[in-house]
């Protein structure tokens, strides 16, 4: 039976959203192509880990649970994924598109000489074979691709593709394997830049901000907002180039492109590189004083107003609008 | 210490991409090309480590004959030489090709202490060239890099991933790629472009780099390309800010179900 392989990563214990995504569209795809699910697991043995990849799918998952691979380190994650795909010899890899499977996957499609697929965002059969779709110039067009040869390896968008539903009574046999953990390049430390802050490729909704809250000292509004809807931040590259907020709040081609249920942009005018990192997502709002302005060809809902007396009121609106929810 | 730059030419970001009519390629005619960003900010790592500690910048692009225009760039801003990879059989190839290509020009270069990369392109938008480099020739790789600290025979670089910066020690030579945040690259002046017409800019094809087809047959090949979906038309809401506040909740939560 053909496998499709996922890579599972895991952060604090816990399988990111990212990964049990991967697991999910390993599941759909391979019940379109009677294909079987297996994961790898790196750095951790726990099998409350292995369980639950079972229930999204997982028929067998690959654990090395060496000490020594408990933090991310390239060499001997992209050894060991290598390893099992040479044993396995699976059809399709595919590894969630975060930090880390951005950095693993490259590393691993060189070792086994496969084609890989960055940044896909839907999947179609071909017969026994895989399409993917992928946005090209920070998604100004989108790619369908192909692969030649086998493994067919992708990088799979986070924050696309839906969750399965977890069946308890799907199991995953656990694999144990070893593989040798020299690295060159470490981790010597981690420190938080966003102080629990929530991460904008991973949030389900983002509040982003631009030139027309006029000043740094007016960016709270997008905090308050965003903290009245649990978001996100997010900014123009006009604001970050202006060097009110840090470039890692970068929303565009040359930050972060992003795709949540719902993205509000305030006083963002809607430059064609912002547009490229955030019109794939789900509904659109934009609040902006100028009715022509861009932002608005790719929102669903816009109001046009002043950013001062609209974001307040907006604020105090969800606030209670969402407590009464509860 | 030699420093080894990849670069991309790619289309400027603020230019409006269309779609080509054989539906695989973009209408390029009218578009702007200008080094990747993110290779811009590798550029400027090298310049400024060759300044604190001696050496050289040597630039390595591949792509057709206008890709010279942007190592010419490079060299403005202060690079000591440029390798352009070109070759008929590089047109076609994948991101697997690009990287077997650059790795043979850069293992010509040898002996370095340092390749340099952009984290991404701003094209294919792969980020696949900095992890492919340095597998095929065996180095050391940190990505994503938003500082660079070169000691001796090691590097100390901070990488950002979700929420957080990692602290990485890697043994040199490395590949190292570059974000957005790790510098500000200069401008390059009329002295700068001057003299980047003298530089030695040395032209490589697949055979000089002793490449078969057969290595550079691309693994993934696009099939189709296509503008993105058309989003539904605006609806816009009226009223004063508390009615329009009002009234954008009630449609999140009852038609766009999203709250």
């Amino acid at each position: 039976m053909p496998v499709i392989l996922t890579f599972a990563e895991h952060k604090d214990g816990t399988l990111r959203r990212a990964s049990l995504e991967t697991v999910s569209e390993a599941a759909r795809l391979a019940a379109k192509t009677g294909a079987q699910v297996e994961s790898v697991l790196i750095g951790s043995g726990d099998d409350a880990l292995v369980t639950e990849l079972g229930t999204y799918g997982a028929a067998r998952v690959h654990v090395f649970a060496d000490g020594a691979l408990g933090s991310y380190a390239t060499e001997p994650y992209a050894r060991a994924l290598a390893q099992v795909i040479g044993a396995v010899k699976p059809s399709a890899v595919l590894v969630p598109f975060t930090s880390m499977g951005k950095d693993l996957a490259p590393r691993v499609a060189a070792k086994v000489g496969a084609g890989l697929a960055s940044d896909c965002v839907a999947f179609e059969v071909d017969g026994a074979r895989l399409k993917a779709r992928r946005p090209v110039y920070a998604g100004k067009a989108f790619a369908t691709v192909q692969w030649e040869g086998e493994p067919q390896m992708a990088t799979l968008r986070p924050n696309v593709f839906p969750l399965g539903s977890p069946d308890a009574g799907r199991t995953a046999a656990k694999v144990a394997g070893t593989v040798d953990t020299a690295a060159r390049a470490r981790i010597t430390g981690t420190h938080a830049t966003g102080a629990g802050k929530l991460e904008l490729t991973e949030a389900q909704i983002i509040v982003s901000g631009g030139r027309g809250l006029k000043g740094p000292e007016n960016f709270h509004l997008v905090h308050s907002l965003a903290d009245a809807f649990g978001a996100a931040v997010g900014a123009s590259r006009a604001v970050v180039d202006a060097g009110w907020v840090d470039h890692q709040y970068q929303v565009g081609q040359t930050g972060k492109t992003v795709s949540p249920n719902l993205y509000i942009a305030v006083g963002l005018s809607g430059a064609i590189q912002h547009l490229a990192g955030m019109s794939s997502s789900r509904t659109i709002v934009a609040i902006n004083k100028d009715a022509d302005a861009p932002i608005f060809k790719v929102a669903n809902y816009g109001i046009v107003g002043d950013v001062f007396e609209v974001v307040p009121k907006l604020t105090e609106a969800a606030k209670a609008y969402l407590k009464s929810r509860g | 210490m030699k420093i080894i730059v990849c670069v991309k030419q790619v289309p400027d970001t603020t230019t409006r991409i269309r779609v080509a009519p054989d539906g695989k390629g973009i209408v390029d005619n009218d578009v702007t090309w200008i080094v990747a960003p993110y290779d811009e900010y590798a550029i400027e790592e090298a310049l400024r480590i060759k300044e604190a500690k001696g050496g050289e910048v040597v630039l390595v692009s591949l792509g057709p004959d206008r890709a010279q225009s942007a190592l010419r760039d490079g060299l403005a801003m202060g690079a000591d030489s440029a390798v352009h990879l070109k070759d008929p059989l590089f047109d076609a190839t994948d991101a697997l090709g690009t990287a077997r290509a650059l790795a043979a020009a850069i293992k010509g270069l040898a002996p370095f202490d340092l390749v340099l990369t952009g984290q991404q392109g701003v094209g294919g938008d792969n980020s696949q060239i900095p992890g492919l480099v340095a597998e095929l020739l065996d180095l050391p790789q940190v990505t994503v890099a938003v500082k660079i600290e070169v000691r001796d025979a090691t590097a100390v670089v901070e990488r950002e991933v979700e929420g957080a910066h990692e602290t990485w020690e890697t043994s040199l030579p490395a590949v190292v790629s570059a974000q957005k945040g790790l510098n500000e690259p200069r401008y390059k002046n009329l002295k700068g472009i001057m003299a980047a017409k003298k530089k030695p800019l040395d032209v490589k094809d697949a055979a000089a780099l002793g490449l078969e087809a057969s290595v550079l047959a691309p693994r993934v090949a696009v099939v189709a390309l296509s503008p993105p979906p058309e989003r539904p038309p605006v609806k816009m809401i009226q009223g004063d800010p508390a009615t329009q506040a009002q009234e954008l909740l009630r449609l999140l939560h009852e038609e766009a179900k999203v709250l």
